[in-house]
């Protein structure tokens, strides 16, 4: 199953990639098209922010990923690179865990 | 780094100066694109993907934000067909890239094969920023997306086999690294306010969605809030 999705989420990607290229300019050209390209990174990646921090399955949950995305936070306010900015979160949920204050 | 277009500024050769100018900018992006493939490895192995998976997705996928939400959506559960879709719309970008880069670079055969795997973010951003002289616009292009390319899988490689090593990623962390490669990815775009209103949007919908859906799902309908924002721009500016 993981292969299937790995194999056709590349091959989809690759495709949409190429249609830059050999699609009519025309089309992909067009105003909406442009805007919502622009703006479905937004919308998913923030989506994806909030629901791989505090959901559990179908459960809204508060557990040491809170912890780690508010040191992200600040690592991003100072301007840290990507992976330090990773590394932070990472260290200060463990932290939390360790520490014996979230599951 | 100096301005290039002082260098350089007729159609023709590219000075000497300005190919190292360019190289050497597409290898710190490589650089830096390679650390975050570091940590990418690391999240598809913790994710419970095996390091084979990670690499191939690396390869093959090769672009980081469908990537993530794959190995993302996967782990937390929402299915593969889910995951897939998730991974395409945030790879629909690289279309409108490819848009760009097709003028610049008029890639034939084999050539227009790798230009379309190689068309991301960083490559297309480097494209552009020297596309004043097309000769440097397609060195750029290309320096580019060869070492974002290679050291994105060396990146990945080592992540993934790093973490193979741990026996139990979630007391290191690696759970909370996920969201917050996410917000890394997220944060450069936050540029003006349609794009925080669009984020807001989106993180209410999935939040909401959450309880009543089954997981993958509430990322998916987040997309509906980026359509609707869409067209309520191209509205107002027409």
């Amino acid at each position: 199953m993981i292969w299937a999705a790995i194999l056709l989420g590349s091959l989809g990607c690759y495709a949409l990639k190429l249609s830059g290229y050999l699609v009519p300019t025309g089309l992909l050209e067009r105003p909406l098209v442009r805007a919502i390209a622009g703006l479905l990174p937004i919308a998913l990646l923030s989506s994806l922010v909030v629901v791989q921090t505090a959901a559990a399955s179908t459960a809204l949950v508060v557990d040491a990923r809170l912890a780690g995305l508010g040191a992200a936070i600040v690592a991003l306010l100072l301007r840290a690179p990507f992976l330090l900015v990773v590394v932070v979160a990472a260290v200060a949920a463990a932290a939390v865990r360790a520490l014996g204050w979230s599951p | 780094m100096t301005d290039p277009a002082q260098d350089q500024p007729v159609e023709g050769a590219l000075s000497p100066s300005r190919v190292r100018a360019i190289r050497a900018n597409a290898l710190g992006i490589g650089l830096a694109t390679g650390a975050y493939g570091i940590s990418f490895g690391a999240i598809a192995v913790a994710s419970g993907m095996t390091a084979w998976q990670a690499q191939a997705l690396s390869l093959g996928m090769f672009t980081g934000a469908s990537q993530f939400a794959l190995v993302g959506v996967l782990g937390a559960g929402g299915g593969a067909v889910a995951a897939v879709i998730t991974a395409w719309l945030l790879g629909a970008r690289n279309g409108l890239y490819g848009l760009h880069m097709a003028p610049l670079l008029r890639p034939r055969s084999w050539r227009r094969v790798l230009a379309a795997q190689w068309t991301i973010d960083e490559s297309t951003g480097m494209g552009m920023a020297h596309q004043d002289t097309p000769a440097g616009g397609r060195l750029a292009f290309w320096a580019t997306g060869a070492a974002v390319y290679v050291l994105w899988n060396l990146g990945t490689l080592l992540g993934a086999v790093g973490a193979s090593a741990l026996d139990d990623p979630a007391r290191f962390g690696l759970d909370a690294a996920i969201p917050a490669g996410f917000l890394a990815l997220l944060w450069p775009r936050l540029k003006d306010r349609t794009a925080w209103l669009v984020a807001a949007g989106a993180a209410v919908v999935a939040l909401a969605l959450t309880p009543l859906t089954r997981p993958g799902i509430p990322v998916l309908a987040s997309a509906v809030v980026a359509v609707a924002a869409g067209m309520l721009m191209t509205r107002r500016h027409r």
